[in-house]
């Protein structure tokens, strides 16, 4: 059953983009810097405009309120921000210590000042915050950008795993093995926005 | 007690020093000389026009006249609050919510002092009316000004902080409201500082003047209370008011930042 639905979806000068995912699908995009990816997702969670049809279980954004959907629809940007000065006053309430260990994170970093934390800890952790939501849709920006092998296979296993039990998941990236590994189908976009899906990322 | 009058010839001399001064800094080359004397004509030139139309107006007392003269404080205002501004709205609504913010601030503040405290009558007596309206906008003005500036420059600085608390869920209000609260406390912290100092380390010019006048100090000292009073109050309704008013412009139906707003 189709679960998530995009049909001509065009916004700042990109598109129309179509497309469709199924319950616990993980589908990957890939495409040159400035093709319009990141500025995808965004409006996919409704953070930029855009005209077309968006729907996620016959439900579109319009009908209910912008942060509603955003809780479903979750968009992770590349780079995590951290406003408070304690990590943990960023969680609504503590993820679990399986997720956080399932990550190679140590169970005392929420205790931890943001300042202690390496860019690839803010990764890993403004993952679990966006997984906080138990969202229907996860949206990634290149997850694994500040990560090493060990802790990428990680993350990924990890989104996997949570996609097991139903989520969605479009993942962005510029690396084509890691598509291979984690997505069950496709989508390249070309300059401008031209989206076309694939068989292979090689 | 009558008061000293200046006459004209005493302004000239008391421009003296002040031209002495300009000379002084021609002659270190501190590039101040020609702004200060242009800063002194102009004071001259604007304080004896405010005089003469002031005196027509106090001695024609019709509601008009204050009226006429207290829009023509208000578009000051709101001119000099968009004047001040590192960002703006497009589409003239950096001007608008100014405007708005002052008069519903200002106004209503002047409006209760004239009616409830100083109960002049008529209440829009220019004598009172105008003064009063010009200390309360003046202040009003700055509080405006400074709520506004820190909350858009904030805002484009912090966008990425503000989009990441958007995408977790948050509504727009609670993704700024840090920052809300961060441009009302910079908007009062001159005022809050001035009802802090007042009358220790300076003297407010409305006082001085008064008690220059022949006032009784008690007398003089009263009216300055009040005015500190509501400098206070219309600075903290009127940013309180543009803030929020402004928050909201930075984002669209969908509680989308739209910093495409400012320019």
């Amino acid at each position: 059953m189709t679960a998530f639905e995009v049909k001509d979806l065009s916004y700042g000068g990109f598109g129309p983009v179509t497309f469709a995912m199924r319950e616990g699908e993980i589908v990957g995009v890939s495409g040159p810097s400035g093709c319009g990816k990141t500025r995808l997702l965004r409006a996919l969670a409704d953070m930029d405009p855009w005209e077309g049809t968006i729907a996620l279980q016959g439900v579109a954004p319009a009908t209910i309120p912008a942060n509603h959907w955003r809780r479903r629809v979750a968009y992770v940007p590349a780079e995590s921000q951290w406003w408070f000065d304690g990590v943990d006053e960023h969680f609504s309430h503590a993820p679990e210590d399986a997720d956080l260990r399932a990550l190679g994170l140590e169970p005392g970093v929420l205790g931890w000042p943001v300042a202690r934390l390496s860019s690839g800890e803010k990764q890993r952790l403004g993952l679990l915050r966006s997984l906080m939501n138990q969202p229907a849709v996860l949206l990634l920006d290149e997850p694994t950008a500040h990560l090493d092998a060990a802790h990428t296979r990680a993350l990924e296993a990890l989104v996997a795993g949570r996609c097991a039990t139903g989520m969605m998941a479009l993942w962005v990236t510029h690396d084509p093995e890691q598509l291979t590994r984690v997505a069950s189908r496709g989508y390249r976009m070309a300059a401008g926005g031209v989206w076309k899906e694939v068989d292979t990322w090689m | 007690m009558d008061v000293i009058a200046l006459s004209w010839s005493d302004i000239l001399l008391a421009a003296l020093p002040l031209t002495a001064l300009a000379v002084f800094f021609a002659w270190q080359r501190l590039g101040l000389s020609r702004a200060l004397m242009i800063g002194a004509v102009r004071t001259f030139i604007q304080l004896a026009l405010v005089g003469v139309v002031l005196k027509g107006v106090f001695q024609n007392a019709r509601p008009l006249w204050t009226f006429c003269f207290s829009m023509v404080m208000l578009a000051a205002g709101t001119w000099e609050v968009t004047r001040r501004q590192h960002r703006r709205f497009v589409a003239g609504w950096t001007v608008g919510l100014a405007a708005l913010g002052l008069f519903t601030a200002g106004f209503t503040v002047t409006v209760f002092a004239l009616v409830a405290l100083v109960g002049v009558r008529p209440w829009w007596s220019p004598q009172y009316a105008i003064p009063l309206l010009g200390m309360i906008l003046g202040n009003t003005m700055t509080g405006i000004a400074l709520g506004m500036d820190t909350l858009t420059q904030n805002a484009w600085k912090q966008r990425a902080v503000i989009e990441n608390r958007l995408a977790l869920g948050q509504s727009a209000s609670e993704a700024v409201a840090d920052l809300r609260r961060e441009s009302v406390r910079t908007a009062m912290t001159p005022i809050i500082n001035s009802l802090a100092v007042c009358g220790i380390v300076s003297l407010p010019g409305m006082m001085t003047g008064q008690i220059l006048s022949g006032s009784d100090p008690l007398a003089a000292v009263r009216y300055q209370m009040m005015i500190m009073y509501l400098i206070a109050t219309g600075a903290g309704f009127g940013s309180l008011l543009t803030v929020q008013l402004c928050a909201r412009r930075l984002f669209d139906n969908r509680e989308r930042l739209r910093l495409d707003r400012l320019r």
